[in-house]
């Protein structure tokens, strides 16, 4: 666990949390996005909230890729396995992710339909490899963290000429996500200081991908590592740009993270993915340029032309607030259908699909602390 | 007169429907697979059920199927297990574990050799326990209407009556004692799984526990609570326990033992080893007066050696678990939604 305990240090935590303490000016809030997933999962596991000062508050962004993936995509990867009987290969979080009609892929497998869960592509050619007489379709989501290896894997099959391999493409970009976020005006216009910025996001594409968060929209912005005191140091970085009236694009991250990230894995990106005109995201709805689609030259090897799948629309539900949670302008407690008809073992809206999710976390977590009423709390108190 | 001949072919052989059709082929199986291995006086009689005599108490009894993937892992197989389950489930309640039953669901096509493998250590296990095989049952079904082996075991044990261990006797103020290490057994097994291989020096933790129970028991009688953190892990356990008592929890991160190996394999696979499964361990929740002569009891047994105090039992409406994390934070430590996922990011 080298490289790792070092970032999860109890001390260092502690002298951090004196110093944020010390700098935060009083009579004002600071309300930080943390962009991914992952800083939500950091934030609850290690406690972070609680080493705050009560006018630091985060805010969890959308990027969870199972949360934000639309339910008819979903539809479609069922549609997949029970009408064109294929092997699908998916990321084992995906499973449980509520599809249309209150099915799921957990549901379909139970229903017969032959499902794998796998680690890496490379499982998902594996597969494929060892059944030759059955289509098999590897289920691609993520960010850009994880498109390049989806990209090696077409790769790969087309220089094994692997003709039963397939990759069904759900692949979203990080920046048109925050652009539009940022860009809404009016009523609907995000409540946020600064944000914590993608980490492993970043590795692929580089820290200056996120300039015109600074530039366009002036909200700083810190590229943040997913470890505890990484999200607390690049949590003071933002305060310090903060309180100095300072805009820009900061890197904390820097021991993974450079200016311009990696080209190799960009340039295989480019080589065998193009931009969609428009993509769905669950919970912000149609978004241009925000996603990746197979480039015609490897069609081969795309589920979507193979087995020509039809686009689904697929509407939220309405009432859900979503939306406005993910910009920042309410709270999970604020929708109506929050513990109520929405809960995690039922989830009606990205923001409970995963336990990163904002809702989800707040169910699990963050109810009962904002009450004051842990005992944790009551404790600390006396 | 035996209604067969010659020895069963079990280096190539493989079950087949006859094994279950109660004719020559399964007394065939019984007699030298199952009668050689667990063979007791109990079982030599040749009965449809055993027929014993028990002490003064209560009795208990609990039941337990297995159908774990792989059947073999590092440090068991499903053998082992499915002895090691059922007598720590019957001990949970301060009893002493006396008789086990064996149901066995075969699957057509299974190499005999693998059963033997699994009945000999099934075998082991009881023996070493002291706690007999004394009946069973054998059923085979169609290939692909089984998983190779599902063993159902159910044990019998008498417990004394001024023992009431009960999951609903945790205390405001009680002391949560652990112990041993978290989230071997499940590591373990994962590490051996087909489409997942990585390579540990991880063992299981499957052992029975009755005789570190029977230590904590004599030592101190009115224990409150006792579970084994099986499936769900120390995190559902306590969950379980809060619920059934209508109390809340607070534990220490950092009090509760973890070895390096598993935290390793848990940060690699995005999982919390809280909810990971536990086959040799246990949670014991007593009196604050009791704690450390339980915790020095517990500590000199070999099951217990690690032994922690990880917490307390508070007052809490919400019947909620929470955790003192070693960043210097909190978090509820909630139950889990659906099964235990990896996550990709």
């Amino acid at each position: 666990m080298k490289y790792v305990n070092e970032f999860r240090n109890g001390d260092i935590a502690a002298k951090l949390a004196g110093v944020i303490a010390s700098e935060v000016e009083s009579g004002r809030d600071y309300r930080l996005m943390e962009f991914c997933g992952g800083h939500t999962h950091a934030i609850f596991r290690f406690g972070i909230q609680d080493l705050m000062p009560e006018n630091v508050n985060f805010v969890h962004g959308p990027g969870c890729p199972v949360c934000v993936l639309p339910k008819g995509r979903i539809d479609n990867a069922i549609q997949l396995v029970q009408e064109h009987d294929v092997i699908l290969c998916t990321y084992a979080d995906l499973v449980r992710v509520p599809a249309s009609k209150k099915k799921s892929l957990l549901k379909a497998k139970a229903d017969g339909g032959d499902i794998r869960m796998v680690y890496s592509t490379s499982d998902a050619l594996q597969i494929a490899r060892q059944n030759p007489d059955r289509q098999v379709v590897f289920f691609a989501i993520g960010f850009e963290t994880t498109t390049p290896p989806t990209a090696v894997a077409i790769q790969q099959a087309q220089q094994e000429g692997l003709t039963n391999f397939s990759v069904f493409c759900n692949h979203v970009l990080t920046p048109p996500a925050m652009r539009h976020i940022l860009q809404q005006d009016g009523d609907q216009s995000a409540n946020i200081d600064g944000i914590l910025g993608p980490s492993h996001v970043s590795t692929i594409i580089g820290s200056q991908a996120y300039a015109f968060c600074a530039t366009e929209f002036h909200t700083p912005i810190v590229i943040a590592g997913f470890e505890p005191l990484d999200v607390m140091q690049s949590t003071l970085m933002l305060i310090r740009q903060l309180n100095s009236g300072r805009v820009t694009v900061e890197n904390e991250y820097t021991r993974v993270v450079t200016d311009d990230g990696n080209r190799k894995a960009q340039t295989l990106m480019d080589k065998i993915f193009e931009l969609r005109p428009s993509f769905e995201w669950r919970g912000l709805g149609l978004m241009k340029n925000s996603a990746l689609k197979i480039r015609d030259s490897y069609t081969d090897w795309d589920a979507e032309q193979r087995f020509d799948i039809e686009h689904i629309t697929s509407s939220d539900v309405k009432r859900c607030l979503c939306p406005a949670i993910l910009r920042g302008l309410n709270k999970p407690t604020d929708c109506t259908l929050f513990g109520t008809v929405c809960r995690p073992e039922n989830p009606m809206g990205a923001c409970m699909v995963s336990s990163e999710g904002s809702c989800a976390a707040y169910w699990s977590y963050g109810r009962f602390r904002q009450a004051g009423t842990t005992a944790i709390q009551q404790e600390r108190s006396t | 007169m035996r209604p067969y001949s010659g020895k069963l072919d079990i280096k190539h052989g493989l079950v087949n429907m006859s094994h279950g059709s109660g004719g020559r082929a399964m007394a065939q199986l019984i007699d030298q697979i199952f009668m050689f291995h667990f063979d007791n006086e109990l079982l030599r009689q040749q009965n449809d059920q055993a027929a014993f005599n028990v002490s003064a108490g209560r009795m208990v009894i609990s039941t337990d199927a297995h159908v774990i993937s792989p059947l073999f892992f590092p440090g068991g197989d499903i053998g082992s297990l499915s002895v090691h389950g059922t007598i720590n489930d019957v001990c949970m309640a301060g009893a002493k574990p006396l008789y086990l039953s064996a149901a066995f669901i075969l699957e057509e096509g299974f190499p005999l050799s693998d059963l033997e493998q699994i009945v000999s250590s099934m075998a082991r296990a009881s023996r070493e326990a002291g706690v007999p095989v004394v009946t069973g049952d054998t059923k085979v079904v169609e290939k692909g209407h089984g998983d190779g082996v599902f063993i159902t075991t159910t044990g019998v044990g008498v417990v004394a009556d001024d023992i009431n261990i009960s999951g609903d006797r945790a205390c405001p103020g009680d002391v949560i004692i652990l112990s041993g290490s978290i989230g071997d057994h499940g590591m373990a097994v994962l590490s051996s799984r087909e489409n997942l291989a990585f390579e540990t020096t991880l063992l299981s933790d499957s052992a029975a526990l009755h005789g570190l129970v029977k230590r904590m028991v004599d030592i101190v009688p009115d224990i409150h609570c006792l579970r084994d953190p099986t499936r769900g892990g120390l995190a559902t356990t306590l969950n379980e326990i809060a619920l059934q008592s209508s109390v809340g929890m607070v534990i220490h991160e950092q009090a509760i033992p973890i070895k390096p190996a598993v935290i390793g394999a848990c940060e690699l696979l995005g999982l919390d080893p809280l909810y990971v499964a536990n086959e040799g361990k246990l949670i014991c929740i007593c009196d604050a007066a009791d704690a450390d002569a339980l915790l020095a009891a517990m500590q000199a047994n070999p099951h217990g050696k690690d032994a922690a105090i990880i917490g307390r039992v508070i007052a809490d409406e919400h019947h909620m678990v929470q955790m003192h994390t070693s960043f210097g934070g909190s978090r509820v430590v909630d139950w889990l939604a659906g099964e235990q996922l990896p996550r990709i990011c």
